[in-house]
């Protein structure tokens, strides 16, 4: 795609994705498409990725909107799960938390994808990414209250990462 | 203040005891919860259904007294940006530390 932009194109646009996010992040933060506003979210989308773009890589186009909204469900669903599920847990005074550390092996090799599946980590109740190892290729969890770890890891494989790699590709 | 359907109003107040009920639930599970890494699942817990309830319930009082509610989406978004990196760092800290953990030290270097 990026070979047919111009030059100029290429250096103020590198990141079209991004540029529409900020600029509508904006906009919605203003509640406003008043001139002023346009103009500094116009700014905004074409300063902020040039000046990040060193840090972000290649940034990602989105392959597939299917299972990008399943996942999303998937994801909301298992965060209203493991939130009564916890909820339980701390109001049951007679059970106490059985804590352990959940290695999780990456297949996915996208950057922006193994960031994404490491933070569904933490936003789901009862695990926490701890630390994303990329030389080991795994994500170190730390879970709550769990007593068979490898389930755990396939667990969070089959529901997160699977979809994330038809995203990423 | 507008006067709301009942309904609605009912709807928003529940969505609203939801939200208060988790976000308590996240603070006593910092009171129970035995050492760092157990305490660090408590704010991720309050941050999603404790503030989506908040969330919700706020944007339907928006929608139903006739504003778009945009900056709700934008929280959600932004809240789902931030948490997990702050709750990477603190826990790389905490395991660079050596703080103590009932799940014991993952063996590593």
């Amino acid at each position: 795609m990026s070979e047919q932009r111009s030059p100029a194109a290429r250096r103020w646009l590198a990141h079209p994705v991004m540029s529409a996010l900020l600029a509508a992040g904006w906009l919605m933060l203003q509640q406003s498409l008043d001139a002023g506003n346009l103009i500094a979210a116009a700014l905004l989308a074409l300063v902020i990725p040039r000046m990040v773009g060193g840090f972000i890589g290649d940034g990602f186009r989105l392959r597939a909107a299917g299972p990008a909204l399943r996942l999303t469900a998937i994801v909301l669903w298992d965060i209203v799960q493991s939130n009564i599920t916890v909820a339980k847990l701390v109001l049951n005074p007679a059970r106490t938390p059985q804590p352990a550390w959940v290695p999780v092996p990456l297949d996915i090799t996208h950057p922006n994808g193994i960031a994404l599946f490491a933070s569904i980590i933490t936003m789901t109740p009862g695990t926490v990414s701890c630390i994303v190892d990329e030389t080991r290729r795994e994500i170190l969890v730390h879970a709550l209250d769990c007593s068979d770890p490898e389930a755990a890891a396939r667990d969070m494989k089959a529901r997160y990462e699977a979809p994330l790699r038809e995203i990423f590709g | 203040m507008t006067e709301l359907n009942p309904w609605i109003d009912g709807l928003v107040a529940l969505l609203l005891l939801i939200g208060a009920f988790f976000l308590l639930v996240g603070a006593l599970g910092m009171l129970r919860f035995r050492d760092f890494f157990q305490r660090l699942h408590a704010p991720t817990k309050a941050s999603t259904l404790g503030v989506g309830g908040v969330l919700i319930a706020s944007m339907l009082y928006s929608a139903a007294t006739g504003r778009l509610a945009i900056h709700e989406l934008l929280i959600t978004l932004f809240i789902f940006i931030t948490a997990p990196v702050s709750a990477n760092l603190l826990a790389k800290a905490a395991l660079h530390l050596k703080l103590p953990s009932k799940a014991g030290h993952p063996e590593r270097d």
